[in-house]
C-alpha cells in the first residue's frame, strides 16, 4: 500500500514547475499523526502503563510531521506555486457526473495552516507530557490528540469540499472525545455532548451549502468551483450558499448564535483547550471563509453579515469575560471574542489580515492557555497535598502568584500585551490591521464604521479583562491559603519550554506581516496573494494611508494602554475574597456573570420543546401508538382476522363445499360458452 | 308424430325429476328418479340411440337404482322429517340454479344450421345438412349390421383403451365398495 | 332432428339436478340428484350423435359405466358414514372442518 501511495497521480497545474520530494510526501503529515493514533490507541488498550513509549510516540509523530511541513514550506518558497498543486491519493466517489477523489491541495494557504497546526501542535504535545503525565488515561489522551491533528490536517489540506468535510466532522468528533476526556464526571460528558450538538447544527449548514454548490456549479473540488462560480452563480445563489457556509463556520468557530459550547468545553484538559479551542479547530471556520473567498466576494450581503456577526461576537464575548472568575472561562470568552475579530476581517474582504490574526492568535492564546494550565497545575498540586477541595481554576483563590511562578507570570504578561494590542507585539499588528480594514470599508458602506466602533470597544474591553486576569492571578495578595503556599512551585521544564517558544513567537510573530509604515513589506499578504487574489480582485479594498492611518494606529495603542491600566487598577482596587467566601453577584454584573442567560434561553427555546416533542409526540404517538400499535400489532390483528375469515370457509359442511364448487363450475361454463 | 311423442316423454321426465328433487321420503324420490330414467330411455330410442336406450333401462334404472334402494332399505331410515335446507339454502339454490339455467338456456336454440356453422367453423356453408354426416354414417351402419353391430367396431378398435381401463375401474370400484362397507377390516 | 329440443331438455334436467344438490340435506337423495345430472349429460351426448356419429353413443356408454362404479363406491361410503354417525344428515357431518 505504501508503494501505491508513493506513486500518487499528480495533476500538474503549473507547467515546468517540478514537484519537490517533500511536497510529494505531503500525505505523510496526515499519515504520521494517524499512525500515532493507532499506536497510542493500542497501547491504551493493551498496556496503559507504558508512559515512556507514549511520551515518545505522541509528540514524536507531531514533530516529524512538522519537519515535513517545514520542508514543504521551503520548497514552496523556492518555487512558489502559481496554481495549487493537487495530489490525488485515491478515487473516492465516482457516480455519473460526480467525481470526487481523496485529494490534497498544496498551495500557500494550506501550507500556512499546515505550519501552524503542526508547529503549535508539537509544542502543545510536548507540554502535555508534563501536564497529563500522571493521568491514568495518558495513552488514550495522546491517541485522541494525534487523531485530532490528523483530521485537522485533512481539513486544511483537502482539495475539495467533501474531503474538507471529512476533516470538519473528524475534528468535531475528537473535540467531543477530548472535552469529555474525564467522562466519569457527568458534567464533562454533558459538555462534550453540547459541543458536538452545536457543531452538528453548523454541519447541517455546511451540507446544505455543498448540495447547493453541486446543484448550481456542478462540481465540488475547489479549482473547478472557483473557476466556474463567477459565471455559474447568481448573486442570490451565492448569497444562500455562503449563508449556509457561514452557519457551518458559526458552529465550528463559536460565533453567535452557536458559540455556547466553547465555554463549556473548558471542562476538558487545558492543553486540549489550547490546541483545539484556541489555535486550530476553532480557526477552521476562518480557514473555510478564506478558502471560499471567491464565493463570499460574489455575495456582498453575506460579507456584511459575516462582518456584523464577527463584530457583535467580539463585543458580546468581551463583555462576558469581564465578570468571569474561572480563569479558563475568561480565556474561552476571549477566544470567542478574538474569533469574532477574524470573522470581521474576512467579512470585510481582508482575507490575509484575518489569517494573520489567526496565526498570531494561535501563538498568544496557546501561550495563555498553557500558562493558565501551569497555574492550575500548581494550585491543583497544592490543594491535593493539603487535601483541600477548593476550585483550582477560580481566580478568587489565586493572587500574588508572581512570587512562586515568576517565569509563567512573565511569559503570560507577554501574551497579555500581545492580545491587548501593544506594539511591537504580534497582536498589535494583526488587530490593528483588522480595524484599519474595517474602517476602510466604511468609506463604501457607513455601517462598517459601526463595526469599527464595536471592534475598538471590544479591543478596549479585551485589554481590561486580560489585565484583570493577570492582576487577580499573579498580583495583589495571595488568597490560596497559608497551608498551600508552601507547596506552590513553578511547572517542570517540559511544560515551561514550549511556553518560552510561544512567547518568542508572540513577541516577534508580527514580523511575518509587518505593514509598510514601519518599513516592512507585508510578507504574509504577498505570500498568500495567489490564493486570495481571485476574491480580492472582485471587491478591492484600499487600506487607509497617511494621516488616517496614523490616527487609527495611535488610537489603537491608546485604547490598549488605557484598557490595561483600567483593568489592572480596578481589579486590585477593591479587596477580593476567596471563592468560598465570595458574595453572589448582583445587578448587571450578575447578568454578565451568568452570560446574559443565553444558555437558559436556548434551553427554554430549543431544548425543552424538543424534549417535549420527543416524549409526547414522537414516542407516545408515533412510536407507541402508530408504529407499535397500528402497524405492528395492527398487522397481527389484521392477519388474524383475515385468517379467521378464511378458516370459516373450511367448515366441513358438504353443502358449502358443493356451493363453492358450483360457483366455480358456473364461472368456467360461462367462460367456455362465451 | 315423433316430435309429439318426444315432447310427451320430455314432459314426463321433467315432472318426475322435479318431484324427485322435492320429495320428502328417499324411497319416493327414488321411484320418481326411476320414472325419469325410463322416460329418458324412451327418448334415447326416439333419437336413434336404441342400444343406449336399452342399456339405460337395464343398467341405470335396473341396476344402479336398485342398488340405491338396497342401501335405503339397509339404512332403515323410516319416516324422516323434511331435509330441505333452510331459507339461506333456498336463496342460494335459486340464484345458482337460475344462473345455470341462463347459461344453458342458449342450448335450446341449437338448430341444425347453427350446428353446421359451428362444426364446419365457417359462416358460409353450402349445405347445413352436410354437418350431419356423422349421424348419417351411423344410421347406415345400423341399417347394415344392426344396432349392436354398429356400435361394436368402434368400441373394440378406436375405443379399446378406454374399454380396458373401464374394466379395471370396475374392479377397483368393487374392491373399494367391499372394503368400505365391511364392518371389520 | 330434434337436436335443439333435446339439448334444451338436457339443460332443464341438469338445472333441476343442481337445484336438488343444493337443496337436500339427505346424503342419498343428494346422490340421486347427482345421478340425475349425469343422465342429463348423457342425453346431450346421445342427441349430438346426429352430428358426431357412433362415438357419441360410446361416450354415453362409458359415462354410464363410470356412473355405476361411482354409485357403488359412493353408497359404500354413505354406509360407513351412517355406521359412524347414526345419521346421514349432511348438516352434522363436518369432521373435515378447518
Amino acid at each position: 500500500m505504501t508503494l501505491s501511495l508513493l506513486a500518487v497521480q499528480v495533476a500538474e497545474q503549473a507547467p515546468g514547475a517540478e514537484l519537490g520530494p517533500a511536497t510529494q510526501l505531503a500525505w505523510l503529515t496526515i499519515a504520521l499523526p494517524l499512525l500515532g493514533f493507532v499506536l497510542n490507541g493500542l497501547i491504551s488498550m493493551v498496556r496503559p502503563q507504558a508512559r515512556r513509549l507514549v511520551s515518545l510516540v505522541g509528540p514524536g509523530v507531531l514533530l516529524a510531521a512538522f519537519a515535513v511541513a517545514v520542508a514543504i514550506f521551503l520548497e514552496a518558497r523556492a518555487h512558489p506555486p502559481e496554481t495549487p498543486i493537487i495530489l490525488t491519493l485515491w478515487p473516492w466517489l465516482h457516480a455519473g457526473d460526480l467525481r470526487i477523489d481523496l485529494a490534497l491541495q498544496i498551495d500557500q494557504l494550506s501550507i500556512l495552516m499546515l505550519l501552524v497546526v503542526t508547529g503549535v501542535g508539537s509544542l502543545i504535545h510536548i507540554y502535555s507530557v508534563g501536564y497529563m503525565g500522571e493521568d491514568p488515561g495518558y495513552a488514550r489522551y495522546f491517541a485522541y490528540l494525534n487523531l485530532f491533528v490528523a483530521f485537522m490536517l485533512v481539513l486544511v489540506l483537502g482539495a475539495n469540499f467533501p474531503v474538507l468535510f471529512i476533516g470538519w466532522e473528524g475534528v468535531g468528533l475528537c473535540s467531543y472525545l477530548l472535552i469529555g476526556f474525564w467522562f466519569t464526571d457527568k458534567a464533562n460528558a454533558d459538555a462534550g455532548k453540547k459541543a458536538f450538538l452545536a457543531n452538528r447544527v453548523g454541519d447541517f449548514g455546511f451540507l446544505i451549502a455543498m448540495f447547493l454548490l453541486w446543484q448550481t456549479v456542478g462540481a465540488l473540488d475547489f479549482g473547478t468551483v472557483f473557476h466556474r462560480a463567477p459565471e455559474a452563480l447568481t448573486t442570490t445563489a451565492a448569497t444562500w450558499i455562503t449563508i449556509f457556509l457561514l452557519l457551518g463556520c458559526a458552529g465550528k468557530s463559536a460565533q453567535i448564535p452557536l458559540y455556547v459550547w466553547l465555554p463549556d468545553a473548558m471542562a476538558g484538559p487545558t492543553p486540549v483547550s489550547a490546541l483545539i479551542h484556541a489555535a486550530t479547530m476553532v480557526t477552521a471556520g476562518v480557514y473555510l471563509v478564506a478558502r471560499t473567498g471567491v464565493l463570499f466576494a460574489l455575495a456582498p450581503a453575506t460579507g456584511l453579515l459575516t462582518a456584523g456577526i464577527g463584530a457583535l461576537t467580539a463585543l458580546f464575548a468581551a463583555t462576558i469575560g469581564l465578570r468571569q472568575y474561572d480563569i479558563k472561562k475568561v480565556l474561552a470568552y476571549s477566544t470567542i471574542s478574538q474569533l469574532g475579530y477574524m470573522f470581521l476581517a474576512v467579512g470585510v474582504g481582508a482575507y490575509a489580515t484575518g489569517l494573520f490574526h489567526l496565526v498570531t492568535h494561535a501563538f498568544f492564546k496557546a501561550l495563555l492557555f498553557l500558562g493558565s494550565g501551569s497555574v492550575i497545575y500548581a494550585l491543583h498540586h497544592a490543594y491535593h497535598t493539603t487535601h483541600s477541595h477548593e476550585d483550582a481554576q477560580d481566580m478568587r483563590n489565586m493572587g500574588g502568584l508572581k512570587q512562586w511562578l515568576p517565569v509563567t507570570c512573565g511569559l503570560m504578561w507577554i501574551a497579555t500585551l500581545a492580545i491587548a494590542g501593544v506594539p511591537p507585539f504580534s497582536g498589535f499588528f494583526s488587530k490593528d490591521e483588522i480595524l484599519a480594514a474595517t474602517f476602510a470599508r466604511g468609506a463604501e458602506q457607513p455601517v462598517y464604521y459601526l463595526f469599527y466602533a464595536m471592534g475598538a470597544l471590544a479591543a478596549f474591553l479585551t485589554a481590561v479583562y486580560m489585565a484583570r486576569l493577570m492582576a487577580m492571578t499573579f498580583h495583589g495578595e495571595n488568597r490560596t491559603g497559608a497551608a498551600e503556599q508552601e507547596h506552590l512551585h513553578e511547572a517542570p521544564a517540559v511544560m515551561t519550554a514550549p511556553l518560552i517558544v510561544l512567547a518568542l513567537l508572540s513577541l516577534f510573530g508580527g514580523a511575518i506581516n509587518l505593514p509598510h509604515f514601519v518599513g516592512g513589506n507585508a510578507a504574509l499578504e504577498r505570500w498568500l496573494e495567489p490564493v486570495t487574489h481571485p476574491a480580492t480582485a472582485m471587491h478591492p479594498l484600499s487600506m487607509p494611508t497617511g494621516l488616517t492611518e496614523e490616527v487609527l494606529i495611535g488610537g489603537a495603542v491608546l485604547i490598549a494602554a488605557l484598557g490595561l491600566w483600567v483593568g489592572f487598577r480596578t481589579a486590585l482596587g477593591q479587596p477580593i475574597l476567596p471563592a468560598r467566601e465570595a458574595p453572589p453577584e448582583t445587578g448587571f454584573a450578575r447578568v454578565l456573570y451568568r452570560k446574559y442567560y443565553v444558555d437558559e434561553i436556548y434551553d427554554a427555546l430549543f431544548v425543552k420543546p424538543l424534549v417535549w416533542l420527543s416524549d409526547k409526540v414522537l414516542w407516545r404517538v408515533v412510536d407507541q401508538a402508530l408504529v407499535d400499535g397500528l402497524l405492528v400489532n395492527g398487522g397481527v390483528v389484521g392477519s388474524r382476522w383475515l385468517g379467521a375469515l378464511g378458516s370459516r370457509i373450511q367448515s366441513g359442511q358438504l353443502g358449502l363445499y358443493v356451493l363453492l364448487f358450483l360457483v366455480g363450475a358456473i364461472w368456467v361454463l360461462d367462460t367456455i360458452l362465451r | 308424430m315423433t316430435e309429439a311423442v318426444f315432447y310427451v316423454f320430455a314432459a314426463v321426465a321433467v315432472i318426475s325429476a322435479a318431484c324427485c328433487v322435492l320429495q320428502r321420503s328417499p324411497v319416493g324420490a327414488l321411484i320418481f328418479l326411476v320414472q325419469a330414467m325410463l322416460a329418458l330411455g324412451a327418448i334415447f330410442v326416439i333419437l336413434q340411440g336404441q342400444f343406449i336406450g336399452v342399456i339405460q333401462i337395464l343398467v341405470y334404472a335396473g341396476a344402479i337404482m336398485v342398488l340405491f334402494l338396497f342401501i335405503i332399505m339397509l339404512l332403515n331410515l323410516g319416516r324422516t322429517s323434511s331435509d330441505i335446507r333452510g331459507p339461506a339454502g333456498i336463496a342460494a339454490t335459486i340464484v345458482l340454479a337460475g344462473l345455470i339455467a341462463v347459461e344453458l338456456g342458449g342450448l335450446w336454440a341449437y338448430s341444425p344450421a347453427r350446428i353446421g356453422r359451428e362444426v364446419r367453423g365457417s359462416a358460409g356453408m353450402i349445405q347445413a345438412q352436410a354437418a350431419f354426416a356423422g349421424g348419417e354414417a351411423a344410421q347406415r351402419a345400423t341399417a347394415a349390421h344392426g344396432v349392436v353391430g354398429a356400435i361394436a367396431p368402434p368400441l373394440f378398435n378406436e375405443y379399446l383403451v378406454p374399454f380396458e381401463i373401464t374394466s379395471i375401474l370396475l374392479l377397483a370400484a368393487i374392491v373399494g365398495a367391499v372394503v368400505l362397507a365391511k364392518r371389520k377390516v | 332432428m330434434l337436436l335443439g329440443p333435446a339439448l334444451g331438455l338436457s339443460a332443464i334436467l341438469f338445472t333441476i339436478g343442481v337445484a336438488g344438490v343444493l337443496l337436500r340435506r339427505n346424503a342419498i337423495v343428494l346422490f340421486m340428484c347427482v345421478e340425475l345430472m349425469l343422465n342429463a349429460v348423457n342425453l346431450a351426448f346421445v342427441a349430438l350423435a346426429q352430428v358426431y356419429g357412433v362415438g357419441a353413443y360410446l361416450i354415453a356408454f362409458f359415462v354410464m359405466t363410470v356412473a355405476a362404479a361411482e354409485a357403488a363406491v359412493g353408497l359404500a361410503i354413505i354406509l360407513a358414514v351412517f355406521r359412524h354417525h347414526q345419521s346421514i344428515d349432511l348438516q352434522n357431518i363436518n369432521l373435515l372442518h378447518g
